[in-house]
């Protein structure tokens, strides 16, 4: 979906009503499609003993058969005994680096015998993309992006690749234990903000389209009327995949409650634990710290501005002419807690935590957001009003 | 799709027209575009920031001094205290280097207009202050009493003694100064600069006060003017951060609900007054 069509507000409603059925043996009939139609496909791939989003043209190269078990600091893939290719929850990563990379230049600046300085803008030329699989935390963490990086002044690079993307996403099945979007209203299912999007059943796909362009792919597969039971079946799996979630955040708003709370002796607690490694930094797909740096060629002639992901753990992040405003783990952990969950809803109109549960799987010493931010916000804040009561 | 709107990334080239040394380890850079069209699409307001980009060492945000008036010059005052502010203290007339900018809310001129204008400022604070001073001089009829009051550690810090003497000169335009450490024939106050409120008449129903200077300094100002009546709407600070990109994409200023360079350097103490002075913000 091109952000040009996202629209916040109609996403609810598909083209495709009631979706459509497509067989699981005939998967390849969308690789195929999207590749007719001029995309590149990327999709999850088994690596290194994870689900990563890399290159990826066959059905039969996705990672069918497996479970992704997750628990605070803990991520393990299993067997499950049957076919399906994305019954498992999310991996480390999905679109973020896809279109905010972790380097990249930004500018070249060329310098000439007399000291005359020419600066050249780096902007990437990317194909057409296809991503197969993006689930509703992700396509919401996409949205926020969009604001952050296309709002007022426009990031030349992720404007490049965002535009021509193209996403098929599906409903999650199967969430892991760290997973709380139904608490922060993002998932389990897909409700818009992708051109298709599949509950994968038993035997095949029940696929709708959220654009024209999804629409025409859908146009071109193999597709039949879903039955009774079939879409019976969807709901029902959709309706287990929010209940089967036990973590919930204590609020969709706790802008307040935080910064009511920033003196609360959890701060100290958390900091006893936390490493400030910056992992949770990494796989959060909202978080977009940018660093900047510059290197010369040896004659001093060329030179290279990049940019490099950043965490607000570092004590650099904090520098300012001369001294660190957050010497310490306890502010560090502070500032990504109120930012992420606080001044987003000033900044971007919600939360900055669209309840993927990443960074409680990958915390090394298995910090969990959920249980931290309902400490600090204890006695808990009003009842849920939506992403913007205040 | 790409390539049709300007990148907020990409400096223009700027050379050096003028190099003046303030003290031993502050200067101030005049800078001019190379380019005619850059130059003459080049407006500020007191209180903005450039991006001075040094190509293959790296970038530093500098309030502008000058008169927007005259913005076919820019200029900077910097303190070499960290690696890009001391090479850039290395350049001389003639060097090129990248700009970008402006950036950030300034101070507000035009609101300020009929009121009594209060300027506080601390140590090098008083660059981004000075641009505001020269602006509200030289549309004199628009303010009412003007009040400047700058503060240094050491006397010997205190640049552009010139000016202010020129200033005090002025109708209708107090000004004083104060210096922690005197010098031998220091004849300012001795003290820090918020004692300075209490010596000058202040109407505070009339008064906007635009305070600069060091974090713990800005807020006893703020407070101190509070305490005398003015209102915490018409008092307004310039922050520091760590200003990477300007635009308020690179996450460096966030602070509270706002990115420093993008929603400030310049807010209301209402706006702001409840981060001031809370460690880690």
């Amino acid at each position: 979906m091109r952000y040009s069509q996202t629209s916040a507000r109609q996403l609810g409603t598909a083209l495709m009503n009631p979706p459509r059925h497509l067989p699981r043996q005939r998967l390849q009939s969308l690789f195929d499609r999207l590749a007719d139609a001029g995309y590149d496909c990327i999709g999850p791939r088994l690596r290194e003993g994870a689900v990563l989003y890399e290159a990826l043209a066959e059905a039969r190269d996705l990672p069918a058969g497996i479970r992704a078990r997750q628990a605070p600091g803990e991520y393990r893939l299993e067997a499950r005994h049957d076919e399906r290719c994305f019954a498992w929850a999310n991996g480390p990563q999905a679109l973020k680096p896809l279109l905010f990379q972790p380097e990249e230049t930004l500018w070249r600046c060329l310098r000439d015998e007399d000291g005359r300085l020419r600066f050249e803008e780096v902007v990437p030329t990317p194909a057409r993309r296809a991503v197969i699989g993006v689930r509703a935390c992700d396509l919401a963490a996409l949205a926020l992006h969009d604001k952050h990086f296309l709002h007022r002044e426009a990031d030349p690079s992720y404007r490049a690749r965002r535009a021509d993307l193209l996403l098929v996403a599906v409903d999650c099945s199967d969430p892991a234990d760290t997973c709380f979007c139904a608490s922060t209203g993002d998932g389990p299912a897909v409700a818009g903000g992708s051109d298709l999007a599949l509950t994968e059943l038993e035997d095949g796909f029940l696929v709708r389209a959220y654009t024209e362009v999804g629409r025409r792919i859908a146009d071109g597969l193999p597709l039949r009327d879903a039955t009774d039971e079939e879409l019976r079946a969807a709901e029902t799996q959709r309706e287990h995949a929010a209940r089967a979630q036990r973590r919930a955040l204590p609020g969709r708003n706790l802008r307040d409650a935080l910064f009511a709370n920033l003196d609360h002796p959890r701060w100290d607690a958390v900091a006893e634990r936390c490493l400030a490694c910056g992992n949770c930094v990494s796989v959060c797909p909202t978080c977009f710290c940018a660093t900047e740096r510059d290197s010369a060629s040896l004659d001093g002639h060329a030179s290279e501005h990049r940019r490099l992901w950043d965490t607000c753990y570092s004590a650099e992040h904090s520098y300012v002419h001369g001294r660190l405003l957050r010497p310490d783990t306890r502010s560090r952990y502070r500032q990504w807690l109120t930012h992420k969950l606080g001044g987003w809803h000033d900044q971007y109109g919600r939360s900055g935590c669209v309840g993927c549960g990443r960074c409680i799987s990958w915390c090394p010493v298995g910090i969990d957001i959920t249980e931290e931010a309902t400490a600090i916000c204890t006695p808990a804040p009003e009842p849920d009003k939506g992403p913007d009561a205040r | 799709m790409s390539g049709t709107l300007p990148s907020p990334y990409l400096p223009r080239e700027a050379e050096i027209l003028e190099r003046t040394a303030e003290t031993p380890d502050m200067f101030t850079l005049r800078l001019r575009l190379v380019e005619a069209d850059a130059r003459a699409a080049f407006q500020f307001a007191p209180g903005q920031f450039n991006m001075l980009q040094l190509p293959g060492i790296g970038g530093v945000p500098i309030s502008i001094a000058s008169d927007p008036a005259q913005s076919e010059t820019l200029d900077h005052t910097i303190r070499a205290v960290g690696r890009v502010t001391r090479v850039l203290e290395q350049l001389e007339r003639g060097d090129r280097l990248g700009l970008r900018g402006p950036f950030g809310q300034g101070w507000p001129m035009r609101e300020a207009e009929g009121r009594d204008l209060v300027f506080v400022t601390g140590g090098l604070g008083c660059a981004p202050v000075v641009a505001a001073i020269s602006y509200a001089l030289a549309r004199r009829d628009r303010y009412r009493r003007i009040v400047i009051l700058q503060g240094v550690k050491h006397a010997a810090d205190m640049i552009w003694r010139e000016r202010y003497d020129a200033w005090a000169r002025l109708p209708d335009t107090q000004v004083r100064l104060a210096a922690d450490e005197p010098t031998k024939g220091w004849t300012g106050h001795v003290g820090l600069v918020t004692e300075l409120l209490d010596q000058v008449q202040l109407d505070p129903e009339l008064a906007l006060a635009m305070v600069c200077g060091p974090e713990p300094m800005m807020l006893a100002s703020a407070r101190r003017l509070v305490e005398l009546g003015v209102a915490p709407a018409r008092i307004r600070l310039s922050l520091e951060r760590d200003f990477q990109c300007g635009v308020g994409h690179c996450g460096h200023c966030q602070m509270g609900p706002y990115f420093v360079c993008r929603d400030g350097p310049v807010f209301s103490y209402d706006r702001i007054g409840w981060l001031l002075g809370t460690h880690g913000f």
